[in-house]
């Protein structure tokens, strides 16, 4: 579902040192007091309610006027010229070059695809299964794991191939494998050397990142159609998506990784007179090879979090399944599926992490008995060959058997959600119309009901207040462009949940981060939910948070909170432990109680740690946005589903569309500078804003 | 360490080899089977060919078009390519061979404009009806309209506003709009006709129904956008509410529209390059007709029973030879 999914906890042993708010450097004596944190934020909050006082007191006198209230099913006059570019491309398109040319690239990928799909997930005809069947593959990829990482990994893998077949999803979990596959290979030949470019020409990075955040917040949704027309249906949409979505964490992670190689190994190697080349190759690479990785794996689990919405374009895959179970409103059917995006996604991020660290090792020289080795690798071999060949001559070693587990845990899971529908629906109840009433309603009404102009010159003071003149402009430009395409009073909805939801986000975030960073037991128990909240697609939660709570713009804050809230628990927690025991100590030598010790000493300490969640807790949070859509949240999420599912209406998509990208470059830039405030942060919040930045779900 | 890592993948290696060569003895031989199938396709000449048939994202349509494609795999021996895709894509492959098929069509005026031969490019037509009858309307769930049986005359709506509200009506009452995928105009006939309700669209179809089992379990008001056939109309037997019945032309202008929805002759759409080809598929497409008792028979065995859609549609084609023998005349 995201890139900074389970990636979060498995790179820490690789990137401990970076992501983390590194140990204060200032030394501390043994029993001296805590060291006093200014509180440099406290004051930014007295001019921003004087702001909020003005703007609530400016909102009984004008609400309800200039509102740019636009009814749902209506659009203007530019949602229509929008319309018409693609109409425009529809009409030329046995005639436009650019179609004929990216169709022979289309031809490529299915070709391609269709050849993989034969060899290991569909009957190759006139042979009734595939070229290699389940066991060999299998083998194939245990094999793998085995020699890239380690004899653990290699059971990661065998047992999640195995899960696939036994719940029933083998030939799905392949193909959703097999794009996978293609569009990182893709991602990684197109944005390395993109990456080399944005990390060595600074202009060159300016650009480029406005197109990377264009990419990542932009709705998934209003790019298949175009996506359609360039690329034909099935499973070269299907690449060309997924090679979309999975492209900027590479570029990004990796430009950011050589951007950072010290400025003194270059010039010290540069001064025995070596070219370009030399110094890309000898000196920069290699030294960013780590933070390379990172990108690796972020572009891998983003590629897969692409498997269900490829499939609204027939994309095969694990995503058809799961989309099945929500066109029969069962979230048993959709369970096992989702369940199987996770298990993979676990798998790809722990083999690739594993595989990194083992080749460090292997660089540093660290290397066992190689005759050993060369035993592992030969024997496994012998074995994995072995098993292709029994996989390819024998029916039930090729096809895999059929299991009924995997119905019985649909049915198992359906259950279980009756089971607490029946049960808690009195109080979930309740617990929407509350909150709507006391807090979502009475500040939308302020954003929303207040005229343009007044809301748009309060969010331009307050980002003033909290990120300066930086953030001021673009804050300013921002809201014209939102102003501009006409969906002033749906992108003031949509602001306010995000905000609510965010701020339920950070709360959970607090409890669960500081909790977790202080209990380890804690923090074992609870990674792997936040593994599976992370990448299970919200398809899946969809139904029972709707049978809960109905079609409302509370469904769409909860399953937003299911998705945003694991990764800013994370940050927290690794921020919070990453405060240097030193520190913790001497207070402890003074006296303090845990909740002095909390307050005072640990949150303030990673308070850097605290920005960043908030910032990617508002980015996860708005990628929801259209999911929100389609769950009664109505506002720009609609907007983007009724582009998508009509074609006249494609351009009021479009327009909502750049409207989550121009909010979402908004907060990102708000919460970034109000980061920057803070100088004694050090480098490591800010190298972890470069490493994970704007991640997101499909939409 | 090292030694027992190695030694211990060794022995994963040997065990892995040994129950694989146990459990291949079991096992039929691929080569027998892939002669059988060389053999079967040298006999039987390809008069059908490929069908690219898509399949938009409900049950319904689900049923109608694996019901079509049992039919002309068994008995035609085609090949069929199910799609998954909604309406607006589906209508962009017509032109590029990718979509030959489109089995159940609730009217899109604006994509009729861009692909049929009059208006657009003429790479997609009309094939006929295929024999369902669209019913969109209002409903109210079945325990609403029994106890409140005046409810189903929209006259009596406003009496029961207050009770139809929600945290998301602004105070009116709320009125359920649909997935946008489909035509709707009940902004414009709330308006129209007086009423004191708000819009709130639910945003897909799975919201709508999770809304109406909802109220139906918790005897909830609800009002909103539905429409028969549907498979879940068999579950919860939703109840239309009566609107001023439609005239000729009341839908001309979406503003002033107060009136109920029209029945809709449900139409099949096929890629024009496709009809002129000769395969056999062409004509049981154009036969292909059959009731909405027909399809939430499968459409039921699809949702609730939680079938295949293909095994679905086989055990229906098996229950009614007799319907299929006259889409084959």
């Amino acid at each position: 579902m995201s890139e900074a999914g389970p990636g979060t906890r498995a790179r820490v042993p690789v990137e401990d040192q970076q992501l983390v708010d590194p140990p204060p450097t200032r030394p501390i004596e043994p029993g001296a007091p805590p060291p006093v944190v200014e509180n440099a934020g406290l004051s930014r909050w007295i001019p921003a309610l004087a702001v909020v006082v003005a703007w609530v007191l400016v909102y009984f006198f004008t609400r309800g006027n200039h509102t740019l209230d636009l009814p749902s099913l209506s659009r203007t006059d530019l949602h229509d010229r929008l319309t018409g570019v693609q109409n425009g491309l529809l009409e030329g398109r046995s005639t436009n070059p650019v179609m004929q040319f990216t169709n022979a690239i289309a031809d490529g990928f299915r070709s391609t695809v269709d050849w993989l799909q034969r060899l290991v997930s569909k009957p190759a005809f006139p042979r009734p299964v595939p070229q290699i069947g389940w066991l060999g593959v299998t083998a194939l990829a245990t094999y793998v794991g085995l020699v890239v990482a380690s004899w653990r990994i290699a059971l990661l893998v065998l047992a999640s191939f195995l899960a696939f077949g036994v719940l029933g999803f083998w030939d799905a979990s392949m193909d959703t494998l097999i794009i996978v596959l293609i569009s990182v290979l893709l991602s990684v030949v197109i944005g390395l050397p993109i990456a080399v470019w944005i990390g060595t020409n600074a202009r060159a990075n300016a650009v480029v990142t406005v197109f990377l955040d264009l990419l990542q917040t932009m709705p998934t949704f209003v790019y298949l159609l175009p996506i359609v027309l360039f690329f034909g249906i099935g499973t070269s949409a299907a690449v060309v998506a997924t090679l979309l979505y999975a492209l900027p964490p590479i570029i990004r992670i990796a430009g950011f990784g050589i951007r950072e190689v010290s400025t003194t190994t270059i010039e010290a190697t540069d001064s025995s007179g070596q070219t370009y080349w030399q110094r890309l190759f000898k000196v920069q690479l290699p030294m960013a090879r780590k933070t390379i990785i990172v990108g690796l794996n972020q572009t891998t689990l983003a590629a897969l979090s692409m498997a269900t919405l490829a499939s609204f374009v027939d994309g095969p895959g694990l995503g058809k399944p799961v989309l099945q179970g929500l066109r029969v409103n069962d979230v048993g059917t959709a369970f096992v599926p989702g369940a199987l995006i996770v298990l993979m996604a676990v798998m790809l991020d722990r083999t690739t992490t594993a595989a990194s660290e083992r080749s460090e090792r292997v660089a540093r020289g660290g290397t066992s008995n190689v005759a050993r080795r060369r035993l592992v690798v030969i024997g496994g071999g012998v074995a994995a060959l072995v098993a292709v060949y029994l996989s390819r001559t024998y029916v039930t070693l090729a096809e895999f058997p059929t299991y009924s587990v995997g119905g019985r845990i649909s049915a198992g899971v359906s259950d279980v959600v009756d089971w607490i529908k029946d049960n808690l629906g009195g109080v979930t109840g309740g617990t929407k119309d509350g909150i709507t009433e006391w807090v979502l309603n009475p500040v939308q009404s302020v954003l929303a009901e207040s005229p343009w102009f007044v809301s748009f010159a309060a969010i331009a003071l307050l980002s003033l207040v909290f990120g300066g003149l930086r953030a001021l402009v673009i804050t300013v430009v921002c809201l014209l462009g939102v102003w501009y395409l006409d969906l002033w009073h749906d992108a003031m909805i949509t602001l306010n949940m995000t905000l609510f939801a965010t701020l339920l986000v950070m709360a959970l975030a607090l409890v669960f981060g500081v909790w977790m960073a202080r209990d380890r037991r804690v923090d074992l128990g609870i990674r792997p939910l936040l593994d599976a909240g992370q990448t299970i697609p919200p398809f899946v939660y969809l139904i029972p948070v709707l049978a809960l709570f109905g079609p409302s713009r509370f469904t769409a804050i909860v399953a937003a909170i299911v998705y945003a809230a694991p990764a800013a628990i994370k940050l927290v927690a690794d921020g919070v432990k990453g405060v240097s025991p030193t520190t913790i100590e001497a207070g402890r030598s003074t006296g303090q109680t845990t909740w002095q010790e909390i307050t005072k000493v640990q949150l303030p300490m990673a308070k850097g740690s605290l920005v960043l969640a908030t910032n990617q807790g508002l980015l996860y949070v708005l990628s929801m946005t259209v999911i929100g859509g389609l769950v009664g949240a109505g506002a720009l999420g609609f907007d983007v589903v009724y582009g998508f599912s009509r074609s006249e209406a494609w351009g009021k998509g479009a327009a909502a569309g750049l409207t989550i990208v121009l909010l979402g470059v908004m907060l990102d830039r708000i919460t970034r500078a109000a980061a920057d405030v803070r100088r004694d942060d050090g480098p490591g919040p800010r190298r972890a804003f470069n490493v994970r930045l704007p991640i997101g779900p499909p939409r | 360490m090292r030694i027992a890592t190695s030694r211990r993948a060794r022995l994963g290696a040997l065990a892995a080899v040994a129950t694989l060569a146990f459990s291949a003895c079991g096992g039929g031989s691929i080569d027998d089977a892939t002669e059988a199938n060389e053999s079967q396709a040298a006999e039987s000449g390809g008069e059908c060919g490929e069908i690219n048939m898509a399949v938009n994202p409900w049950v319904g349509y689900e049923a109608s078009a694996y019901v079509v494609g049992a039919v002309a795999e068994d008995r035609l021996g085609c090949t069929v390519n199910y799609k998954e895709l909604k309406e607006d894509v589906s209508w962009q492959g017509f032109g590029t061979g990718e979509v030959d098929v489109v089995i159940e069509d609730w009217g899109h005026p604006d994509l009729e404009k861009k692909f049929f031969a009059e208006e657009g490019d003429g790479s997609a037509e009309d094939f006929g009806p295929q024999g369902n009858v669209g019913i969109i309307g209002w409903y109210v769930p079945p325990w609403l309209a029994k106890e409140h049986p005046d409810i189903l005359d929209y006259n009596n709506l406003n009496k029961y506003a207050a009770d139809f509200a929600t945290s998301e009506s602004g105070g009116k009452g709320q009125f359920l709009g649909a997935d946008p995928s489909y035509v709707q105009f009940d902004e414009a006939i709330v308006n129209n006709l007086d009423l004191d309700f708000q819009v709130v669209f639910s945003g897909s179809e799975a919201a709508s129904i999770e809304a109406f089992r909802k109220a139906e379990e918790n005897k909830e008001f609800l009002i909103g956008y539905f429409y028969a056939p549907q498979y879940f109309m068999a579950e919860v037997p939703l109840e239309k509410v009566a609107l001023p019945p439609y005239t000729d032309g009341c839908q001309a202008d979406p503003q002033d529209v107060a009136c109920d929805y029209p029945e809709t002759e449900l139409k099949k759409i096929v890629g024009t390059e496709w009809a002129g080809s000769d395969s056999t598929g062409v004509d049981l497409v154009k036969n292909f007709t059959w009731t909405n008792e027909d399809q939430d028979v499968v459409a039921a065995y699809i949702a609730s029973d939680g079938m295949d859609p293909e095994d679905a549609a086989k055990k229906w084609v098996e229950e009614n030879q007799d319907k299929v023998d006259a889409w084959l005349s």
